[in-house]
C-alpha cells in the first residue's frame, strides 16, 4: 500500500504521432500493440495450421498460393514433408510464444494491471517500451525465416537436439532456420524478462491507497503469479537459446555427443549431452503452459464474477491455488521426458508433483463452477468464452491424468493425445480467455461496444468447432497416431485418414469463425456503438477511470483511493447491486472474506 | 442463448464419450507379458477421468441452465459449504484419486523400467539413423563386435561401422533391416542412435522408448504372439521422419532359427 507511483512513473503526454502511437511510454498503448502482435501471429498461425491440416486430409492436394510463399517446399502448390515440419514449427512456435504469451499477459497485462492496482503506469516505462519492441523484432526475426536459405527449421517448437545443433547437415531450415529461430526466442525472453521486472514492482509498490494485496482483483492477480513466473522460465530459454545459437555458429558441442554420423560423415562434435537441451528446454516449457493459462484464469475469473453479479465462493483460494500451480509447475517438467532416455526414477519423482497438480487445478474449477450456484448470471460474448473456458480447461484437463503417468505414457507419448490434450487446455482455453478479456474489455479500450449478435455466433463456432477438431486428437492417440508426420504411411495409421479429414473441415470451419471475430473487433473499432466509462457494471478500477479510454495518466488529477474488496457484488448501494472500490459509500458488504 | 449453450455442452459431453464406451479407436491388442498392467492402468485412468470430465461438464451446464436471466428480485445465494466443502472435496476425492493411480502407475512403470533383463534374455541391437531402423544379432559367438562411427558407410551397407577385418567379435554378427524374435523369448534390447534422436515404438508391444545420441539405453521385453508388427519413429528426425518404419516379425523358435540362419548366410 504505497502511495508513490505519481512521483516513480510521471512522464509527460506526448505531442508527436511517433511517440503516442509508436515509440510510447505509456503502458495502454504499449498493451494494445502487444494485442496487435498478437492478433497478426495469431492470424498467421491460424493459416499455417489450415494449410498443416489439408496437407494431413489430402497429403497431395495443391493449396493455391503456396508455391508463392517457397517454392521448393510447395511446387505446384502440394506441400513437400519437410516444408510440412517447416509450417508446423512455425505455427507451433508463433502461437505459444507470440499469441499464448503474448495476448492474455502482455497485452492485456501491461494495459490494465496499472489501471487495476490505481497507478499512473509502471515503474520503469522505457524497460517497457523496449519489452516490446524487443518481441516485435523477435517475431520478424522468426517470420524472416520464411524467407531466407532454405525456410525455417523443422525442428518443431521444441527444437531437440541435436537435429537442432548440427546445423544444415540434418535437414532443410536445419541451419539459418535454427539459428533464426533461437535468436528470436531469445529476444523474445529478453523483452518477456523486461516486462516481468515492470509487471512484479507495479504490483507491490504502486498500488494506490486502500489497495492491499487480497483488494486487487483476480485478473492483476493472474498477472502477477504469471510474471513470477516469467522471470524465472524465461531467465533459463534465454541462455539455452544462446548456447544453442553458440553450437552453430562457435564450433561448441554443448547439446551435440561426439561420433554422431550423418549422411556417411562423421560429425566434428564432442561432449556434449542431447538431454541438457531438454531439461533447459522444459524447466521454461512446463511453466509456460502455466504462464499462457493462469492470465486467462484470472481474465475469466474477473469476467465470472462481473456476469454473475456475486464473488467467487473464495477470492483466497483462487489466489493460493493459482500460487500453487506456479511453484508446482517448476517440479513437473519431466512429465515430458518420461521415455527420453532420463533415468527412469527420475519419472517418478515428476510424477507425483504432475499427479498433484490436478488438485489445485480442481479446487479452481470447482470454485468456479459452484461460484455458479444462486448467481444471477448475465449471458453475452464475454461470459460466453469465459464460460466456455472452464469446459474447455476441464476437457483438456482430465487428459493431464493420463499424461502424468509414466507407464500410461508409453502408450500415448508423441501421439495425437498429446497434441489434443495441449491444444485444449493451454491453446483453446487461453484463447477463450483472450476473447472473453477482448469482449469485456474492448469497450474500456477504445470506447465502442462490440457487436453482441456477432460475439455470440463466433462464441457458438469456436466451442463447437473446437471439440471437433481436439477430441478426436485423443481418439487418435489412443489407437497410437504418432504426431509430428506429414503424411501417415505406416500400414496401421491408413485406416485413420478419414478421422483426420474430419478435424480438417472442422479447422477450416472453425477457423472461418474467426474472421467473425476479426471483422467485429476491426467494424467495431471505428463504426462500433458508444460505450459508457462501466458497460458492465464492474467495481474494479478500471472502471472508475475520467473517460473511456482513460486518460493518459489513468485517473486525472488525483490516484484513486480503495475503500472495498475488488469484487463486491450483490449488495444494495445507489449505483444498484454493486459497490466500486473506489466508491465512499458504505454498504453493508455480505461478502468481505476473513 | 444460456439453454442453448447448457445442451450444447451436455450434448458434446456425452458425444465424448460415445467413442471411448464403443471402443471406436483403441489400441490394438497387447502382445507383451508387461503390457496388461499398462493396459488396466489406462482403463482405470480413463473411468476416474471420464466420471471427472462428465461431472464437471453436466453441472456446469446444469448451473448455466438454472440461474442464467434469472428475474430481476432473485436474491443471491451461495453453495451451501461455501469453498471449505469443496477444498476438501478436491484435496480428499482427488488426493485419493491421484494417489492411488501414482501408486498402481508407478507399479507398472517398475515392471518395465525397475527390473534388469534375465541372464538368459536374448540381446537385439536396434540402431537407428536418418530414417531407417538396423538390427544386430551377435552371432554364435554371443558378443557383438565394436562400432567405428567412421566406418559407417550406406553406400557399403556397412550400417553399423564394424570392421570384420579386425575385430573378432565383428565377424558372424548379423545386421539385418528387419527384426524377428522368437515368441515367448525374452529379449533385451540395446538402442543406438547413429545420428540424432529417433524413438522406438511398438503399440502391440506396448513399448516406446527414445534414442538418446551418445548414450545407449535398454529396454527388454517378452513378446507372446506369433506375428508381424510395425515399429515406427516417434521422435522427430528430419524431412524422412513420417516414413520411418520398419517390421517386428514375432516366430516361433524354430522359424526364427532358420530365418537367423539364412539371414547369416546372406551377410
Amino acid at each position: 500500500m504505497h502511495d508513490m507511483s505519481a512521483h516513480a512513473v510521471q512522464h509527460h503526454q506526448p505531442t508527436t504521432f511517433i511517440r503516442k502511437h509508436v515509440f510510447s511510454l505509456d503502458h495502454k498503448v504499449i498493451g494494445k500493440q502487444y494485442y496487435a502482435l498478437a492478433l497478426l501471429a495469431a492470424l498467421i498461425g491460424m493459416v499455417l495450421s489450415w494449410m498443416m491440416r489439408i496437407h494431413l486430409g489430402w497429403t497431395n492436394a495443391a493449396i493455391p498460393g503456396l508455391q508463392l510463399l517457397s517454392k521448393n517446399g510447395a511446387p505446384g502448390g502440394v506441400m513437400t514433408p519437410e516444408y510440412y515440419l517447416q509450417l508446423m514449427t512455425m505455427h507451433g512456435t508463433i502461437m505459444v510464444f507470440f499469441v499464448l504469451t503474448t495476448a492474455p499477459f502482455a497485452a492485456f497485462g501491461n494495459y490494465f494491471l496499472p489501471i487495476q492496482v490505481g497507478a499512473e503506469d509502471m515503474p520503469f516505462p522505457h524497460f517497457n517500451m523496449m519489452s516490446f519492441w524487443v518481441t516485435f523484432v523477435g517475431f520478424w526475426v522468426l517470420i524472416a525465416a520464411f524467407f531466407v536459405g532454405d525456410g525455417p527449421s523443422l525442428g518443431g517448437w521444441t527444437q531437440y537436439a541435436p537435429l537442432s545443433a548440427v546445423g544444415p547437415v540434418a535437414g532443410p531450415g536445419e541451419g539459418m532456420g535454427v539459428i533464426l529461430w533461437a535468436t528470436s526466442i531469445a529476444l523474445f525472453c529478453v523483452g518477456q524478462l523486461l516486462g516481468a521486472l515492470n509487471f512484479i514492482p507495479t504490483t507491490l509498490d504502486l498500488r494506490a491507497k486502500g489497495m492491499s494485496m487480497m483488494r486487487l482483483p483476480l485478473s492483476a492477480w493472474g498477472w502477477f503469479i504469471t510474471s513470477c513466473m516469467g522471470l524465472t522460465a524465461f531467465a533459463v530459454l534465454m541462455p539455452a537459446c544462446i548456447l544453442l545459437i553458440l553450437d552453430h555458429v562457435a564450433g561448441t558441442s554443448f547439446f551435440v555427443p561426439s561420433n554422431l554420423v550423418i549422411n556417411d560423415q562423421l560429425q566434428p562434435h564432442s561432449g556434449g549431452s542431447t538431454l541438457l537441451w531438454q531439461h533447459l528446454f522444459w524447466f521454461f516449457g512446463h511453466p509456460e503452459v502455466y504462464i499462457a493459462i493462469v492470465p486467462g484464469m484470472g481474465i475469466v475469473s474477473h469476467v465470472l464474477i462481473a456476469n454473475m453479479r456475486k464473488p467467487m465462493l473464495s477470492h483466497r483460494v483462487l489466489i493460493y491455488s493459482m500460487g500453487a500451480l506456479a511453484v508446482l509447475s517448476y517440479m513437473v517438467y519431466g512429465h515430458h521426458m518420461f521415455v527420453s532416455g532420463m533415468n527412469p526414477f527420475s519419472s517418478l519423482a515428476f510424477s507425483f508433483p504432475t499427479l498433484a497438480i490436478t488438485i489445485p487445478s480442481t479446487i479452481i474449477v470447482l470454485i468456479w463452477t459452484f461460484s455458479l450456484y444462486g448467481s444471477k448470471l448475465r449471458i453475452n460474448s464475454a461470459s460466453l468464452f469465459a464460460l466456455g473456458f472452464i469446459s474447455m480447461f476441464v476437457a483438456g484437463g482430465v487428459s493431464g491424468f493420463f499424461l502424468a503417468q509414466p507407464s500410461i505414457d508409453i502408450m500415448l507419448h508423441a501421439t495425437y493425445f498429446v497434441v489434443g490434450h495441449f491444444h485444449m487446455v493451454m491453446g483453446v482455453a487461453a484463447m477463450f480467455g483472450i476473447f472473453s478479456g477482448t469482449y469485456f474489455w474492448f469497450p474500456k479500450m477504445t470506447g465502442r461496444m462490440m457487436n453482441e449478435t456477432l460475439g455470440t455466433i463466433h462464441f457458438v463456432i469456436s466451442f463447437i468447432g473446437t471439440y471437433c477438431i481436439f477430441m478426436p486428437f485423443h481418439y487418435l492417440g489412443m489407437a497410437g497416431n504418432v504426431r509430428r508426420y506429414s503424411a501417415f504411411v505406416a500400414d496401421y495409421l491408413q485406416p485413420l485418414i478419414p478421422v483426420h479429414r474430419f478435424i480438417t473441415v472442422a479447422a477450416l470451419i472453425t477457423g472461418a469463425g474467426q474472421l467473425i471475430f476479426l471483422y467485429n473487433l476491426i467494424h467495431t473499432r471505428f463504426w462500433g456503438a458508444p460505450a459508457t466509462d462501466n458497460p458492465w457494471e464492474g467495481t474494479s478500477l478500471e472502471w472508475s477511470t475520467p473517460t473511456t479510454p482513460p486518460p493518459h495518466n489513468n485517473f486525472g488529477d488525483h490516484l484513486p483511493v480503495v475503500y472495498h474488496d475488488p469484487y463486491q457484488y450483490g449488495v444494495k448501494s445507489s449505483t444498484g447491486d454493486y459497490v466500486m472500490q473506489a466508491s465512499q459509500e458504505q454498504v453493508a458488504t455480505v461478502n468481505e472474506e476473513k | 442463448m444460456a439453454k442453448f449453450f447448457a445442451v450444447t455442452i451436455i450434448v458434446i459431453a456425452i458425444a465424448s464419450a460415445i467413442p471411448i464406451l464403443r471402443h471406436t479407436w483403441v489400441a490394438p491388442e497387447d502382445i507383451s507379458t508387461h503390457g496388461a498392467l499398462i493396459d488396466d492402468q489406462m482403463s482405470e485412468t480413463m473411468a476416474e477421468a471420464g466420471i471427472s470430465f462428465l461431472a464437471a461438464q453436466f453441472v456446469l451446464a446444469i448451473f448455466i441452465w438454472q440461474f442464467s436471466n434469472p428475474r430481476p428480485d432473485a436474491k443471491i445465494k451461495n453453495f451451501p459449504g461455501g469453498a471449505k466443502g469443496l477444498v476438501i472435496a478436491a484435496f480428499v476425492l482427488v488426493g485419493a484419486e491421484v494417489l492411488a493411480l501414482g501408486i498402481f502407475g508407478a507399479k507398472a512403470w517398475a515392471d518395465v523400467y525397475f527390473t534388469p533383463p534375465t541372464a538368459s534374455a536374448m540381446p537385439v541391437q536396434v540402431q537407428a539413423g536418418q530414417f531407417a531402423f538396423y538390427f544386430r544379432y551377435p552371432g554364435p559367438d554371443g558378443t557383438f563386435g565394436p562400432i567405428h562411427p567412421e566406418l559407417i558407410n550406406e553406400g557399403t551397407q556397412n550400417f553399423y561401422g564394424l570392421d570384420t577385418d579386425h575385430d573378432a567379435d565383428s565377424k558372424d554378427d548379423i545386421v539385418t533391416a528387419e527384426m524377428a524374435i522368437p515368441v515367448n523369448k525374452e529379449i533385451h534390447l540395446l538402442m543406438h542412435s547413429k545420428d540424432l534422436g529417433h524413438s522406438f515404438y511398438v503399440r502391440e508391444l506396448r513399448v516406446q522408448q527414445d534414442f538418446v545420441p551418445g548414450l545407449d539405453v535398454s529396454l527388454h521385453f517378452t513378446a507372446t504372439k506369433v506375428g508381424k508388427y510395425e515399429i515406427v519413429c516417434t521422435q522427430l528426425c528430419g524431412l524422412g521422419h513420417y516414413n520411418m518404419k520398419a517390421y517386428l516379425e514375432v516366430m516361433s523358435q524354430e522359424d526364427f532359427d532358420s530365418w537367423l540362419k539364412k539371414e547369416q548366410a546372406m551377410q
